[in-house]
């Protein structure tokens, strides 16, 4: 076969596989927007499940979702940003330690996300829980059960290498003279990073925060029997309470409901806040790790 | 570094050069270095907790004694939950369920059923056997890497190859795109219009099953295989690239015969990370592979993965059964399996790239 003919027969194969991936992408996000769109309302948004779910709102998922990765941000970002700050900062490239810590950060982003699930119920709740209540509460359970608490810090270790990446990414741009002329005006390393490299990482911080919460919001598997609840009739109160997820609900609803017709409006409006809430955070991220890289051009 | 200190009284005064290398000790700077490093080792503890504690939750299946055996004179017809059961006559309706009950006999270890035919774990005489969810896991992942990896490494050759600088800061973005789509939402997708598409195309039995559950597990992985095949080509030193083209090779060619080779090892690295996707996806698992744990070669049937078992059934299992252990023995089996793959990828195939570039410099 003449060569430009095989050049265009191959470049056209390869071209048409990213358009392949791309209508894929595109039909995902069309078949959630116009299955959802029609039911997308304020009242969907702010009322309760009604009539054993197949009516009314999510408002309690939206809460749920939202509170649960708040607690799991407080939790994994300062231990992501240390963890970063360590590896950029303090350890040498060459160093044990610091090429284990990297291998376990790497084990964590693709350990999946079931076994997060084990580890929180196992850990968690059957040892530390299970503990504090025979310490605490004289063996009565409270906190040897799923709840929100181990659901958000289970979330934490799965999210927490999303952390560390972004942030170090950052802190790597930040330029060598920067650093220099802080030690060199007599700063301590110490004092060089809470006021050189740590306001130069904020843009980093960010989007390793904003990466997280939207990765812990999508999740479902690890919070499958560390705290999410099928239906709940009130908002959670406390930490030691269950809560309604997003991705729970729509897994719950699109599997486990007992008439899946008439609740399929729901799980497609349910799809549709819940894509439009981790896509748009993605967004964000993706425009600020954009900026960083930038930068470090 | 401080020459304040110089005219300190500690400072010795006969030296005059300045001594750069005595640094004064700092409290805040000790303290700080201390905590992170600390903090640090988490990761670490993490990782060495999670096998700790998923292994330990699994152990007991092991050392589980015979008095905890479901022994019955009578054979009992398997059934799940309340349905009635009928002792004496041979029903084979559930047929190889009943064969393996008569062969193996009362005295029977729940351990020693790991090994047999049957995922029958919630009845009068439960059998854990995990042959299914193996084959179905290892079906489902077949599918869905036959499916994501040609797809994303054509697509990664086109964007890095050639595809116009401006259409390449497209592409890229808009395909990491679906890595943030959460599986749940694939997964949904997969049960609400994939399924019905291709029974319609295709006219099997079953709505969901390998097939499906397969593809769509595919969707996950593409992102993963990607990005990091992509990488891998961009990695290829630029003089690769313009020795071959200005030797009178077409793009095409350089990218087949000069590229491509030199990035196989990366290209590898992202396939074994993708299988690691794919292995471990549960909520996907879940809602698009009808989860029916059997035991056959047919892509079109149902199938059951590990993950999906841990995820569809541990909600509902008592703490410290022997149920509950399995689940937990699956799941060290997940982790120790990805945990093996991420290793490869790191060291091996890494170490593959490192040697090829500096063999050929």
């Amino acid at each position: 076969m003449d060569r430009n003919v095989k050049d265009t027969i191959v470049e056209g194969i390869t071209g048409v596989s990213v358009l392949l991936i791309i209508f894929i992408i595109v039909s995902i996000l069309a078949v959630t927007i116009v299955g959802g769109w029609p039911n997308l309302n304020w009242t969907f948004l702010s009322e309760f499940p009604k009539d054993g779910m197949t009516k009314g709102g999510i408002f309690p998922a939206i809460v749920g979702t939202a509170v649960m990765t708040i607690i799991m941000a407080v939790a994994a970002v300062p231990f992501g940003v240390i963890t970063a700050i360590y590896l950029a900062e303090y350890a040498s490239e060459k160093s044990v330690i610091a090429k284990t810590i990297r291998f376990a950060v790497k084990t964590l982003a693709v350990v999946p996300s079931i076994i997060f699930g084990l580890f929180g119920l196992g850990f968690f709740i059957g040892f530390i829980g299970k503990n504090m209540d025979a310490l605490l509460n004289g063996g009565e359970l409270k906190w040897g059960q799923p709840n929100m608490l181990w659901a958000s810090f289970t979330m934490a270790l799965l999210t927490l290498p999303v952390v560390i990446v972004s942030v170090e990414e950052a802190i790597r741009t930040i330029p060598r003279e920067m650093r220099e002329a802080s030690l060199a005006l007599g700063a301590t390393k110490w004092q060089t990073i809470k006021s050189v490299v740590l306001p130069g990482s904020v843009s980093g911080i960010l989007t390793g925060t904003i990466l997280a919460v939207s990765r812990g919001a999508g999740e479902v598997a690890p919070i499958l029997f560390t705290g999410a609840a099928y239906f709940l009739s009130d908002l959670p109160k406390s930490l030691s309470d269950q809560f309604m997820s997003l991705g729970y609900h729509i897994y719950i609803m699109s599997t486990q409901s007992s008439n899946v017709d008439a609740t399929l409006p729901i799980q497609f409006a349910t799809t549709l806040v819940l894509l439009l809430l981790t896509f748009s955070l993605n967004a964000v991220a993706v425009t600020l790790r954009f900026k960083i890289r930038k930068r470090a051009k | 570094m401080e020459l304040i200190r110089l005219k300190s009284k500690e400072q010795d005064a006969e030296m005059d050069i300045v001594t750069f290398n005595k640094k004064k000790f700092r409290f805040s700077d000790w303290f700080a270095e201390k905590v992170i490093k600390a903090v640090a080792f988490l990761s670490i503890a993490v990782v060495v907790l999670i096998f700790v504690f998923v292994f330990r939750e699994a152990f007991p299946i092991f050392k589980m004694d015979k008095k905890e055996v479901v022994a019955t004179e009578v054979l009992v017809q398997e059934s799940y939950g309340g349905a009635e059961t009928e002792s004496g006559s041979v029903k084979v309706a559930d047929n190889q369920v009943a064969n393996s009950n008569i062969i193996h006999g009362q005295e029977e270890k729940p351990s020693s059923t790991l090994l047999s035919n049957t995922w029958m774990p919630v009845s009068d005489n439960p059998r854990y056997g995990m042959w299914p969810l193996f084959l179905g896991t290892l079906k489902v992942t077949l599918i869905a890497l036959l499916f994501a990896a040609p797809l994303s490494i054509l697509a990664a050759i086109y964007t890095s190859m050639f595809a116009k600088p401006r259409i390449r800061e497209i592409i890229k973005p808009v395909i990491e795109l679906l890595a943030g789509f959460p599986s749940v939402v694939i997964g949904f997708f997969a049960l609400m219009v994939m399924a019905t598409v291709f029974q319609d195309i295709f006219g099997y039995a079953s709505r969901l099953n390998g097939f499906v559950g397969g593809i769509a597990m595919g969707l996950a992985a593409i992102p993963i295989i990607y990005t990091l095949t992509e990488d891998a080509l961009t990695a290829v030193p630029k003089t690769f690239t313009e020795a071959s083209l200005g030797l009178g090779a077409s793009r095409r060619q350089t990218a087949f015969y000069v590229v491509l080779p030199a990035a196989v090892p990366g290209i590898f690295a992202a396939v074994v990370l993708g299988i690691g996707r794919i292995f471990g996806e549960t909520m996907i698992a879940l809602m698009a592979t009808g989860n029916a744990a059997m035991i056959s070669m047919n892509p079109f049937d149902s199938v059951r993965t590990l993950s999906a078992t841990i995820g569809a059934e541990m909600a509902e299992v008592v703490f410290g059964d022997t149920h509950y252990n399995v689940l937990f023995l699956i799941g060290s089996l997940l982790f120790i399996f990805t945990f093996a793959l991420n290793a490869l990828a790191e060291f091996y195939f890494k170490n593959m790239v490192i040697r090829r570039y500096q063999s050929k410099k």
